[in-house]
């Protein structure tokens, strides 16, 4: 039974990572993370909807034919992401104007009805939402992982306006990294977004590649 | 019947698909209303805050509640006044101009001389790192239109440096200070042509 949850959890942050393995949810993914501050806030928002949704798909998944599946979820889905944006203008105000924007972009985040068709309709609702939680703070360490470099290389700063998000006791993250950098603004732009995202993959698949090596390394010399 | 076999029916689907929108309205539009009234008092907040900061030094009255209603050129445009020994020293108002994605709706302050005390950006939906810099946490650029009026520059340099203005473009973003100086712009316009009313000269408090 762990086994099953060590699996769900390391198939959502690493193994099958949203953005580094499974290479949905792009379009949200290079339009806000020029800065880590900003992949944070879209990885949270998205990871509290994933985990609902999953919740939800989950929890109704008997009552849903098979033919009508995606509407339902898409429905759903759209419902949540408009609550949560509701609900965040109305009693997170501070936040909602940070993070205002990317709210609406969950919604075409193909990576939540991915989870729901994939994961959440076919198990029971404590594993998808485990599954959510995972696969969202997966998104949500890639967000932050590229969005980190995007400002590092366009801006010379790391975290800036970390404080607008998440409360003026996290200022401390904001770092200057290069002082007085000029900026490279290609970083900044989506075109800067392909290029870390397409290193940062290339790299993911050289690290699994060596990993893979050692396993059969070890088996063959345990063979022997 | 079991549920498997229901499942497979038309009608079963029909039905499923037609509950899920119906049980989803009915949530959005009981939440609509839920936070109807707390989304309306954090934007009069926002409103209040931004208030205070186009209009530097203190004033004697509530500027809310000295307001004349106007008709601008897209619609009715609301002005706070404030007010010092009964005489009008300043207005505030909102205008808005499009922007990269959607309107951008700023306030701004103008003095009785029709200079520009100050303009901040209260929504706009731009994108973070590019077209934000229009919010003053973010950059210094909206404090470029202070102390401007009509005359400086002449009206046909109120434009950004690539359209032959005075104003700074953003790197990879022309479109949002644009849309700014455009509102901005209009908005001394509309002080111009509605000075008497607005200053409430001729009568009386």
């Amino acid at each position: 039974m762990n086994e099953k949850y060590a699996r769900i959890t390391k198939d959502g942050l690493w193994n099958n990572n949203v953005v580094f393995a499974q290479m949905l949810a792009l379009c949200p993914l290079l339009a806000v993370t020029s800065s880590a501050t900003n992949g944070l806030g879209m990885g949270l928002a998205s990871t509290a909807v994933l985990l609902l949704s999953n919740i939800i798909v989950s929890s109704v998944r008997h009552l849903i034919s098979p033919e009508v599946r995606i509407p339902v979820y898409i429905v759903l889905i759209a419902t949540l992401v408009t609550l949560v944006d509701m609900s965040l203008n109305a009693w997170a105000h501070e936040l909602y104007k940070v993070l205002g924007l990317f709210i609406a972009l969950i919604v075409v985040n193909c990576a939540i009805l991915g989870r729901a068709e994939a994961f959440a309709s076919k198990n029971s609702v404590l594993d998808a939402a485990l599954d959510g939680l995972m696969m969202g703070l997966g998104f949500t360490f890639a967000l932050v992982v590229i969005g980190g470099v995007r400002e590092i290389f366009g801006s010379g700063t790391l975290f800036a306006n970390a404080h607008l998000l998440l409360g003026p006791a996290f200022a401390f993250l904001e770092l200057t990294i290069v002082p007085q950098y000029k900026g490279f603004l290609l970083m900044i732009l989506p075109p800067g977004g392909f290029l870390v995202t397409g290193l940062l993959l290339a790299w993911k698949r050289v690290l699994d590649a060596r990993r893979a090596e050692k396993a059969a390394l070890v088996a063959e010399e345990a063979a022997s | 019947m079991k549920l498997e076999e229901l499942r497979g029916k038309l009608i079963y689907q029909a039905l499923l698909v037609g509950a899920a929108a119906l049980l989803t309205s009915a949530l959005l539009s009981f939440f609509s209303q839920a936070t109807e009234a707390d989304i309306k008092a954090a934007e009069e907040a926002d409103l209040k805050a931004s208030l205070a900061q186009v209009l530097p030094g203190a004033y004697e009255n509530d500027l809310l509640k000295d307001t004349v209603t106007l008709p601008g050129k897209e619609g009715e445009v609301l002005v706070y006044r404030g007010r010092r020994k009964g005489k009008v020293e300043a207005v505030v108002y909102q205008v808005s101009g499009n922007g990269y994605a959607g309107s951008i709706v700023c306030v701004m302050g103008v003095s009785r001389e029709g200079k520009i005390l100050g303009v901040r950006v209260i929504k706009h939906k731009e994108t973070p790192g590019l077209g934000d810099k229009i919010e003053p946490a973010k950059g210094d650029w909206i404090h470029s239109f202070e102390g401007r009026w009509l005359g400086d520059p002449v009206t046909e340099k109120w434009a950004v440096k690539k359209d032959g203005g005075v104003f700074d473009q953003f790197a990879g973003a022309t479109i949002t200070p644009r849309g700014v100086v455009n509102a901005v712009k209009g908005g001394l316009a509309f002080f111009e042509g509605n000075k008497a009313q607005l200053l409430d000269e001729g009568v009386q408090p």
